[in-house]
């Protein structure tokens, strides 16, 4: 049992745990906040992975934006599930059973596969070394890379935000 | 190191919680919070295996920013399209939203 | 243009005219008459044109102008059509142009062209008249337009073209065309007020009663063609084989030669169209139409077309006749014709209607050309049709001119009498004086007064022929009938001009406008001239100073060219002496008659005379003989019987049957197999529609979790299926 096993296992219990309590939590301005939490814990993994590029991006995009943006259409409808109110539809424990039939058939699956346990190749000294967020950024505009899925995500990204805009405006924008 | 099986079974325990979470929640908000876990499970099996792997091949991280664009973008219309309904039916609860029943 | 061309184009004008009238210009009253009268205006000077060649074509009779196309393919060739002018036609042209131009003109006055608007006038009451004020505020009744005037105007141009299309035909069956296009105008104008039930009345008899007379003509067209396989004139009038053979083969009816058959059939049409006894019950009744129409129909044109054919075909009347004794169809042809001449003169003593009077006359005057193309007096008959067309259609217009003035009368003292009863005229001389004159001259004319009238030249001719024929009983009752139409003429113009006025709206009677009167001294002019191109070269003093042109021209549309006769002064004198007495006679009994007192003859007459207002009753014995059974036989036996009980009960029993097949093929095959297969079909759509929707909830969760365990059934075969 290494210390970075230990790390592991308490970030994965937090994470995970944070993760339920935002799908059962009665309050949604609390699940929101339990989402950043969880967002949070999985932006730890991804410094275990070596990965602190994702793992800016992760606080960046997921806890700046994307919560927020939880946060503020929550307030803007104003409906926070008041007690009274069923957290459940009637068909969660269909849901629940459908949930841990896939993770079953997830773990089933995987520990029939021979590279389940791998241990990394590369030590992460040399990660360091090459570099990935210089290897990603040139990977993502080089012709011979990702510049076609890079420039498409982008413009996706612009349809998403007229799109987003157009819908949400309201009857004013129609009526004009 | 953590051999590479542990991340798989925390992202799908965590894809998991995220799958519960769509199917059995009634608030559409929620819903999406789900599967902001969902794609954040498929983020962090993409990365792992990049880890493991090659390191000098950037398609696990290059597909991993793509699910970045993908997931703030999914979040911004379906939180749009959540106030649109709200606006006209008043309510933000699954079941409520049914004009497709027969 | 050749001649030929012409003749074919006279028709055409007044057909046109009807056609612009009634498609384009009815809304516009001076337009239309402009159109027609132009129409007949051209039409007018083609037939003069036609006329001075003819005049002036050496022996035209030989050489008539003719000209035919293929027409109708027949079994082996065709059937031509074309037309022709000879001596008799060209005649014809020459007084039916003349009496037809005349006329339109004078519908233009009569119908009040000009006049205001009335304000109680509508179509198919003639017009009531129009209040103006003066420059005194004082209200006056004038006369109003007609309301239909182009209507009217659109007619007689259509009757125009049926006459001219009558006279210009080479042979009989364009002639009948023409002689049924004047029959059906002559029911629309009759029918012309035809909100009056009494002008209903009258069209409607008078085309029944001349279609009894067609439709024996057209049986004999039928006949005629079927001996001789043409019916082209000169193909059969002028060609002695084809006579001759008609006169000698019996045709198995009554003794009578194919010719004779024939004649006598053709000659019922004429007697239907000329109004001869006992078909004339329909002309008296025809003075229900508008004034011009009496005028040309009914005594210029169409009835004289009847006589028109009949001197057509007068070489097939007489075939096989030798010169002396009549043939049996010629005997039947005089003694209807004389008949009628006494019998109608007789019912044109008593009777008080002025229009009335005249369409008497009219009939008994057909019945003299009859009577002498009954005995053969060919020319005759001829000059009689053309003076009669031109004197009688001036009396017609006279008296139209006359009512006329009366109704103006009538209006101004708004008095309600009858304004064409002649007891309440009197006196019209002085107010009216173009009318009387003219008026004066047509009725000396019609009574034959000695030498300058046209009457007494045609009407003596006629006399001699009876005479020199040693046909006694003819020419007594000619001589009787002739003194019955001098005293009634002399009668009606007593009773009308002379005097004192009887009424007060006689006394504001008016002379009527230039439109009126002029056609009015143009045919006064021809009453009087027409009778000196025929005088006989024999007759004392006169005879020779003018060349006998008439009979030297008519003569040559025969094959055997008649003789003038040889003047005997017998019938000369009794002509003289029944006209002059009979004018006398009239003058002395009504020439001042008082007003309110009744006619002396009733007095003198008795029962007699009641006969004679009533017509001899002749209408009321074809009410009983013929229109009641017809009544009755169509009511009773067609309608009830035949078309109620036994067309309609077979088509009743057709419908049940009908009506059993469909309700079996409904309930046996339609609703148990088609429908219910249909049926079946779709319900079982529907019912697996219902158990299938309630899959369709609606809820986006559950969809997704059905979704997932297809997805996870579909993984689970597939991993298990791997090798």
């Amino acid at each position: 049992m290494t210390p970075e096993m230990i790390i592991f296992i308490l970030i994965a219990l937090v994470t995970l745990g944070t993760a339920i309590l935002v799908v059962t939590t009665r309050n949604i301005l609390h699940a929101a906040l339990w989402l950043i939490a969880t967002l949070v814990g999985v932006a730890c993994f991804y410094v275990l992975l070596n990965a602190p590029f994702f793992a800016m991006a992760q606080v960046i995009i997921y806890v700046g934006a994307i919560a927020i943006l939880f946060i503020f259409a929550i307030m803007l409808v104003r409906v926070i599930t008041p007690s009274g109110v069923k957290v459940f539809n009637e068909d969660w424990l269909m849901g629940l059973i459908l949930a841990c039939v896939f993770f079953g058939g997830m773990i089933w699956m995987l520990t029939r596969w021979t590279g389940f346990d791998t241990i990394p190749s590369v030590a992460v000294s040399q990660v360091d070394k090459i570099n990935p967020v210089k290897l990603l950024g040139i990977a993502l505009v080089s012709p011979n890379g990702y510049l076609i899925p890079f420039e498409v995500a982008s413009v996706l990204l612009v349809a998403a935000m007229i799109g987003a805009i157009y819908i949400a405006w309201g009857k004013s924008l129609r009526n004009k | 190191m953590v051999p590479l099986s542990w991340y798989l079974i925390f992202s799908a325990a965590l894809f998991a919680i995220g799958l519960f979470g769509v199917l059995a929640r009634r608030n559409v908000i929620v819903m999406l919070m789900s599967i902001e876990l969902m794609l954040n499970a498929v983020v962090v099996n993409l990365i792992a295996f990049w880890r493991y792997g090659d390191t000098m091949k950037m398609d696990g991280l290059a597909f991993a920013l793509i699910v970045f664009a993908v997931a703030a973008a999914e979040a911004a219309v379906g939180l749009a399209i959540i106030i649109s309904v709200y606006r006209r039916r008043k309510t933000v609860l699954a079941d409520e939203i049914n004009l497709l029943k027969w | 243009m050749t001649i030929e061309t012409l003749i074919w184009l006279i028709p055409v004008p007044p057909l046109l005219a009807f056609f612009l009238i009634w498609l384009f210009t009815n809304r516009n009253k001076a337009l239309s008459h402009s159109v027609a009268v132009g129409a007949a205006l051209l039409s007018f000077i083609g037939s003069m044109a036609v006329f001075w060649q003819a005049v002036n074509h050496h022996e035209l009779g030989k050489e008539p102008f003719q000209s035919a196309v293929n027409w109708l393919p027949v079994a082996d060739g065709w059937f031509r059509v074309g037309v022709l002018v000879d001596p008799l036609s060209a005649v014809t042209l020459f007084f039916v142009a003349w009496t037809v131009l005349m006329i339109f003109i004078y519908s233009i006055g009569y119908h009040n062209f000009g006049q205001p608007k009335g304000e109680h006038d509508q179509p198919g009451l003639p017009p009531h008249g129009a209040k103006i004020a003066d420059s005194h505020g004082h209200l006056h009744t004038v006369p109003s337009v007609e309301p239909m005037y182009s209507r009217f105007f659109a007619f007689i141009a259509l009757f125009a073209f049926g006459m001219y299309l009558l006279v210009v035909s080479d042979n009989l069956l364009t002639m009948f065309m023409g002689w049924e296009v004047m029959g059906l105008c002559s029911y629309l104008l009759i029918g012309f007020w035809y909100a009056k039930p009494s002008a209903r009345a009258a069209a409607i008899k008078a085309f029944m009663t001349t279609r009894v007379g067609d439709v024996f003509m057209l049986l004999g067209i039928v006949y005629l063609y079927s001996a001789t396989g043409t019916l082209n004139f000169r193909a059969i009038l002028y060609n002695q084989d084809v006579l001759n053979q008609l006169a000698g083969a019996s045709s198995g009816f009554l003794g009578l030669s194919v010719a004779g058959a024939i004649s006598l059939l053709l000659f019922v049409g004429t007697v239907g169209k000329s109004a001869q006894f006992p078909l004339h019950v329909w002309l008296p009744d025809a003075m229900e139409g508008p004034t011009p129409v009496s005028a040309m129909i009914h005594a210029a044109t169409m009835v004289s077309a009847g006589v028109y054919a009949m001197i057509r075909m007068f070489p097939l009347h007489t075939a096989g006749w030798e010169g002396h004794g009549l043939t049996a169809s010629m005997s039947v042809i005089a003694f209807i014709g004389v008949f009628t001449a006494l019998f109608a003169s007789i019912i044109a003593v008593s009777q008080n209607d002025i229009k009335r009077v005249l369409a008497y006359s009219t009939i008994a005057q057909l019945g003299y050309m009859v009577a002498a193309l009954g005995m053969g007096a060919y020319v005759a008959a001829a000059f009689h049709l053309v003076t009669h067309a031109f004197f009688k259609a001036l009396l017609f217009l006279g008296s139209g001119s006359v009512i006329h003035g009366m109704e103006h009368g009538v209006m101004h003292t708004e008095e309600h009498i009858d304004p064409q009863d002649m007891f309440n005229m009197g006196g019209l001389k002085d107010k009216m004086p173009f009318t009387f004159w003219t008026f004066l001259i047509g009725g000396l004319s019609l009574s034959g007064f000695v030498v300058v009238t046209a009457g007494f030249w045609s009407k003596d001719e006629i006399l001699a022929r009876a005479w020199g024929g040693e046909h006694l009983v003819i020419f007594s009752v000619l001589v009787l009938s002739a003194l019955l139409t001098a005293f009634y003429t002399m009668r009606q113009i007593s009773l009308t001009f002379l005097g004192k006025p009887r009424t007060t709206a006689a006394a504001h009677a008016q002379e009527t406008p230039w439109t009126m009167t002029m056609p009015l001294v143009v045919l006064a002019f021809f009453s009087v001239t027409a009778g000196w191109s025929g005088i006989s070269p024999h007759f004392p003093l006169l005879g020779g100073i003018l060349p006998n042109w008439f009979h030297e021209f008519i003569r040559e549309t025969l094959m055997k060219l008649p003789e003038p006769m040889e003047t005997s002064y017998i019938p000369l004198i009794a002509s003289i002496v029944v006209s002059l007495g009979g004018l006398s006679l009239g003058w002395l009994v009504y020439h001042n008659h008082p007003a309110g007192a009744p006619d002396p003859l009733k007095t003198s007459l008795g029962v007699f005379y009641r006969w004679m207002q009533n017509k001899f009753y002749f209408d009321e014995v074809y009410q009983f003989l013929f229109v009641r059974p017809s009544f009755w036989f169509s009511e009773t036996f067609v309608f009830k019987w035949i078309d109620r009980t036994v067309i309609d009960g077979f088509l009743h029993s057709f419908a049940i049957a009908s009506d059993f097949i469909g309700r079996f093929l409904r309930t046996r095959f339609d609703l148990p197999v088609i429908n219910g297969f249909g049926d079946l079909v779709g319900e079982s759509s529907k019912k697996f529609g219902k158990s299938m929707r309630v899959i369709q909830t609606g809820q986006v969760q559950q969809y997704m979790v059905a979704a997932l365990i297809f997805v996870f059934g579909t993984l689970i075969f597939y991993l298990y299926s791997l090798p």
